[in-house]
């Protein structure tokens, strides 16, 4: 019997590491009743990255950013709707945290390096907010990044030569180890996400 | 920055307003069958434009940071006829094309495509087009939208009907949980 029930939970461990982080986090929260608490860090989402800051040119990786937990975010710039919408959610979630937000890493991080130069992604990124830093990069950098945040982006062509992307829309909550402790999806209500990004800011203080 | 295309949404505005205070001009405005336009106007309130049967209502366009490529439009539209309708083409003087779009999210995924063949008006329903879902996609904006303008778009229905409407652009906004320390929310909609 005992057997048979490592197995079981080993087949659950497969499972939950098989799955998108979106996924696991919606098992995970399935399990407990506070629908914002935050959740011991899984590995298994986060990962090293080598990317440009839009800001400053400088290129940074991950460990740029281990002072304090972030909330990094994968988009595009010629995105018609969700991933203004998420810029625009997260910088007033960092306007109503005051002074709590400097404890937290806002990061958008494009899946459209062709398009998205680090000149116009800042362009972009800072209409919504001073704070939130945009990474770009070459394809093969995003792509590491893609891959090491379990993160689904895909090309897809329309009309006249011109594409959009598919993309995991979340923005991932990662504690200091770079491991993820929470989500906020498309559309969260604020009820949720800003005690979310509450108790992430309070991991970093 | 050019605000060309605000003349022309300022009559469109004026024109509505006239007609809610003369219903009987609505003729110059609907073609075909169509429930009289003072009813719209009652149901969908009064920025409400009928074309023929279809009820054009809910019209709005979302800012977008200076150097946005593409936007979103969006509406809703009440077919009142008996006859199902559909949104064929669009098309606008401030974007290199215009296209129908569907946008869908599974498993946290969002995937954006073309709607060839239009948007479908089903007889007598109401069919929305709203941020993360049916949209009119701007492409290639030849300038942003900016809160307070109007965006010129001119729509195109399978009966044949074309109607050049204007999307009014408004600020984002979002409300805020009350309580727990939180002042209540107001929207925090500016761009810096
Ligand atoms: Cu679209």
């Amino acid at each position: 019997m005992r057997g048979l029930r490592y197995a079981l939970w080993g087949l659950v461990g497969f499972v939950v590491i098989g799955m998108g982080a979106f996924a696991t986090l919606s098992f995970i929260r399935s399990q407990a009743p506070d629908q914002s608490a935050l959740y011991e860090g899984v590995d298994t989402v986060g990962g090293p990255f080598t990317l440009v800051r839009s800001d400053t040119g400088e290129t940074v990786s991950e460990t740029d950013f281990a002072d304090k937990p972030m909330a990094i975010f994968f988009g595009f710039t010629y995105c018609p709707d969700v991933c203004p919408t998420t810029l625009f959610e997260l910088a007033t979630y960092l306007e109503r945290l005051g002074p709590l937000a400097d404890n937290i890493h806002p990061i958008m991080v494009t899946v459209d390096p062709e398009r998205d130069t680090p000149e116009f992604l800042e362009q972009y990124v800072a209409a919504f907010s001073d704070d939130i830093i945009g990474l770009t990069g070459s394809r093969e950098a995003i792509d590491e990044a893609i891959a090491n945040y379990r993160v689904y982006a895909r090309r897809v062509e329309l009309d006249d030569g011109d594409y959009t992307m598919d993309h995991t829309a979340s923005i991932f909550l990662m504690n200091t180890e770079n491991q993820l402790v929470g989500t906020i999806a498309y559309q969260e209500s604020p009820e949720t996400a800003l005690p979310k990004l509450e108790r992430l800011a309070r991991l970093g203080s | 920055m050019t605000r060309t295309f605000l003349t022309k949404a300022v009559v469109t505005a004026s024109t509505a307003f006239a007609l809610t205070v003369l219903p009987g001009a609505t003729a110059a405005m609907c073609s075909g069958e169509h429930a009289p336009y003072s009813e719209a106007v009652a149901t969908h309130g009064a920025d409400t434009i009928a074309v023929g049967e279809l009820h054009l209502f809910n019209r709005r366009a979302l800012e977008t940071p200076p150097n946005a490529r593409n936007a979103g439009g969006f509406l809703s539209i009440y077919n009142y006829s008996s006859e199902p309708d559909r949104l064929i083409s669009a098309s606008s003087p401030i974007a290199e094309r215009v296209e129908l779009h569907t946008m869908t999210m599974e498993n946290d995924v969002m995937r954006m495509r073309e709607l060839e063949d239009g948007i479908e008006l089903p007889a007598n329903a109401q069919v929305d087009l709203e941020p993360g879902g049916l949209h009119v996609m701007f492409i290639n904006l030849s300038q942003p939208f900016v809160e307070g303008e109007e965006v010129p778009v001119t729509l195109t229905f399978a009966n044949g009907d074309e109607q050049e409407i204007v999307l009014p652009v408004r600020a984002r906004t979002m409300e805020m949980p009350h309580g727990e320390g939180h002042e209540s929310g107001d929207d925090h909609g500016s761009h810096h």
